[in-house]
């Protein structure tokens, strides 16, 4: 065995605190979208003119990116399975395919950024629009962060070290995951 | 590490099972404004959203055999989300009251998203 980090070789709260860190960012991470979330919801009840303006997104490369989050959360618990069972060479397989999955989900957004950027509809176009590429783009870069965190996961995986960081950015990759199952909805089917 | 010892004795769902759940269900939220219905459309976007993120949320992120405590703090701030959303809708979505008003939203076009066209209503 390597020599192990106190983060992950000291036990707190009855978890080991690699893990408590990365559920404390998630919770701290939902009151962050939760709040973003809630308050277009408050704005989307009070004003009709938001589905107007909805009605311009297109549900099918929402839909798109939403199956690309959910095979890419697939092959992240697969490779968490995997370094459970001590194979790290899968496992780190696994995860460069959750990476591929990122990044598919970010070109894809790029595309669609541009096609609405060039046909008018900018963050100052209207409240709407304005929530829409906060919303969308803080959780790019959530998406952003997590692939470039899974490339250091898979180098070491690959040599069979650290295999229990798979199970954590596994679990924030999921985060990131539920996160667009309510975006999904919200800026792309309620119209 | 006893926790390490105790996750990796835990049994494993078939995740490509449950991976194809979340793919017929998106596919009944996309199907769901096709229908026409505001009501159905609403289920199955956001009815469909809480169960789709259940499912990732047991199944994936494992959160149904964590520690107890887990599940009672991502409940809790979920809580406090709906505190928020409670304290701060009737002002936010309300343009006027007992003794104020919102006059940006009577006089200005930029307030909302268009309210020109949502002032004709009211």
């Amino acid at each position: 065995m390597s020599a192990r980090p106190i983060a992950t070789s000291r036990s707190s709260a009855g978890l080991p605190t690699g893990k408590l860190a990365v559920w404390w960012v998630i919770v701290s991470e939902i009151v962050i979208f939760g709040g973003l979330l809630a308050s277009y919801i408050m704005y989307r009840l009070a004003h009709d003119a938001f589905s107007e303006q909805a009605a311009h997104t297109n549900m099918w490369i929402g839909a798109f990116n939403t199956l690309v989050l959910l095979s890419s959360s697939l092959t992240a618990v697969l490779a968490h399975q995997a370094a459970e069972a001590g194979d790290g060479r899968k496992a780190a397989r696994l995860i460069w395919f959750t990476i591929g999955g990122a990044f598919t989900f970010l070109i894809v957004k790029s595309f669609e950024w541009t096609f609405e950027i060039q046909h008018g509809f900018t963050i100052t176009s209207s409240t709407f629009w304005s929530f829409y590429y906060t919303a969308a783009g803080l959780h790019a870069l959530h998406v952003l962060a997590g692939a470039i965190i899974m490339m250091f996961v898979a180098s070491a995986a690959a040599k069979n070290l650290e295999l229990h960081r798979v199970e954590l950015i596994g679990v924030y990759w999921h985060f990131v995951d539920v996160v667009w199952i309510f975006l999904f909805p919200l800026l792309y089917i309620a119209k | 590490m006893a926790e390490h010892a105790h996750a990796a004795e835990h049994t494993h769902p078939n995740y490509v099972k449950i991976w194809a759940i979340l793919v017929v269900l998106l596919a009944v939220s996309v199907a769901g404004p096709m229908i026409g219905i505001r009501v159905v459309t609403l289920i199955t976007a956001f009815g469909i959203a809480i169960v789709k993120a259940y499912l990732v949320a047991k199944n994936f992120m494992h959160i149904n055999i964590e520690k107890r405590f887990i599940p009672y703090i991502v409940i809790t701030v979920l809580v406090f989300m709906l505190l928020f959303f409670a304290g701060v809708a009737p002002d936010v979505m309300k343009k006027e009251g007992t003794q104020w008003e919102k006059p940006s939203w009577k006089s200005s076009p930029a307030a909302s998203a268009t309210p020109a066209h949502e002032g004709a209503h009211h």
